[in-house]
């Protein structure tokens, strides 16, 4: 496209006077991540995306769902069941052909953090809960990336620049951990599955997450920086905190590559989804009533052999992409002693949401094989 | 009213879910600092001490125990993981 052209599309915002050709120049070379393209990725996606940020990366391994439309509204009914990192590029492309996405149809963990996070300038958390964000806090302190975080509850929201670069050599950026130095642990904080949510809500707070952004890359304006903004929308009231370094906050962030690897943020604060766990007897009269899908989510080759009710077998690495063998409304996920099975329950809980209640034996094939033979 | 008042009485917002246990802003009278604010709250609403939150004084947030005066407004903010 012409210069013309691109002087027509951002006309508006170059002729504020603090904004100018020099601020839509450093939008256009500016590499921005969004990092989950849910309530908060959406409308911070939309607006960076007409603002002509130049290179733009979204990570997100979900599928669109329609409980999802009602505040992401980016997507349409349309893109229930496709890629929502796949679907959000499709979509802005249409809105703004002139900047380049990348996207990353896969969920952000230990192994593609570093990577992923170090091509971008500026880092947008967008996700829904606490581990991934831990862990896209202390990657970006590692890295030395800024991090525009933004959070949300029933009608309140939260919304940050973390660990700007060193403004003035000063070396007091404040990340996620010095307010929250330890993550909640399961269960203790609500996400929006289990609380709720306004729709209107992440599209206000993603929308400020995306005018930071652009406050950052322009050096426009007063960034919150060392600051944390609330925003209520049923009073409208908006409450601005300080906050400050602490010196402990270092010692919980890992200071190498090798140490970030090594850390399991899953564990850390194991996701607070609706998985349940069943006992034996439980799991034997659902398996009797029928009407179930269970699942070994075993290796192939593990034993022993499950030869007493029917199964079928689904390895958990394979479980996201097996899906469509799970035809039932109600899913028991076992495995060797419990554990696989319950992340398999997250999984499964993770892309079915409500539409199916997913349960994880406890104890595992051998605890029941043990309880069996004491009958 | 506030001003005739004998006795100090610290206004705290609650943010979040610590809206939904104690309502959204409440008073206590007669504290000096932080650390027996927080007690005086957990007496009051025992479900709030089983919860995560930071403290801020006059909205800075703070580390430790700190000396509130009559004006303080303190302010109890929970995490929150929606996006």
């Amino acid at each position: 496209m012409s210069s013309q052209n691109l002087y027509e599309r951002y006309h508006r915002q170059i002729i504020l006077p603090e904004f100018g050709e020099q601020g839509q120049q450093k939008l256009i070379s500016a590499k921005v991540l969004v990092i989950g393209a849910g309530g908060l990725g959406c409308p911070a996606l939309q607006y960076l995306t007409a603002a002509g940020v130049g290179t733009i990366g979204i990570v997100d391994d979900d599928i669109v769902a329609l409980n999802n439309l009602h505040r992401q509204v980016l997507y349409s009914v349309n893109d229930i069941g496709l890629s929502k990192a796949k679907r959000a590029a499709h979509i802005l492309l249409q809105l703004n052909p002139e900047i380049k996405i990348i996207s990353y149809n896969e969920r952000l963990v230990t192994q593609n953090a570093l990577t992923l996070i170090d091509d971008f300038d500026i880092i947008i958390d967008g996700t829904d809960n606490f581990s991934t964000r831990y862990m896209i806090n202390d990657a970006c302190v590692l890295l030395n990336k800024p991090l525009v975080y933004g959070a949300i509850s029933q009608f309140e929201g939260q919304v940050s620049v973390f660990n700007p670069q060193p403004i003035n050599g000063s070396n007091e950026a404040v990340n996620y951990r010095d307010l929250f130095p330890d993550p909640p642990k399961d269960g203790e904080v609500l996400n929006c599955a289990e609380a709720g949510v306004l729709g209107v809500l992440p599209g206000i707070i993603g929308t400020m997450m995306a005018n930071e952004t652009i406050k950052l890359i322009t050096g426009i304006g007063e960034p919150l920086i060392n600051q944390l903004l609330t925003y209520n929308a049923l009073n409208n009231q908006v409450y601005i905190l300080n906050l400050s370094a602490r010196k402990e906050t270092r010692s919980l962030i890992p200071k190498t590559e090798k140490e970030f690897l090594q850390i399991d943020y899953e564990w850390l604060c194991a996701s607070p989804v609706q998985q349940a766990e069943v006992d034996s007897d439980i799991f034997n009269g659902m398996v009797s009533k029928g009407n179930i899908d269970v699942i070994d989510v075993r290796e192939l080759h593990e034993m022993p052999a499950v030869n007493e009710f029917n199964h079928i077998r689904i390895p958990l690495a394979q479980l996201a992409d097996n899906i469509s063998l799970i035809k039932s409304d109600t899913v028991i996920a076992f495995c060797q002693s419990g554990k696989r099975s319950l992340q398999a329950a997250r999984i499964l809980s993770g892309i079915f949401g409500d539409r199916k209640k997913i349960y994880s034996l406890r104890g595992g094939i051998t605890e029941w094989k043990k309880q069996k033979q004491t009958v | 009213m506030l001003s005739r008042c004998y006795f100090m009485s610290i206004k705290i917002i609650l943010f979040g879910k610590l809206a939904d246990i104690a309502g959204g802003s409440v008073s206590v009278n007669n504290v000096t600092d932080t650390d027996s604010l927080i007690n005086v709250l957990n007496k009051d609403y025992p479900a709030l001490t089983d919860t995560k939150y930071v403290i801020a004084v006059d909205k800075q947030v703070i580390n430790g125990n700190t000396v509130l005066n009559k004006n303080s407004t303190v302010a109890l903010l929970p995490p929150f993981s929606g996006g």
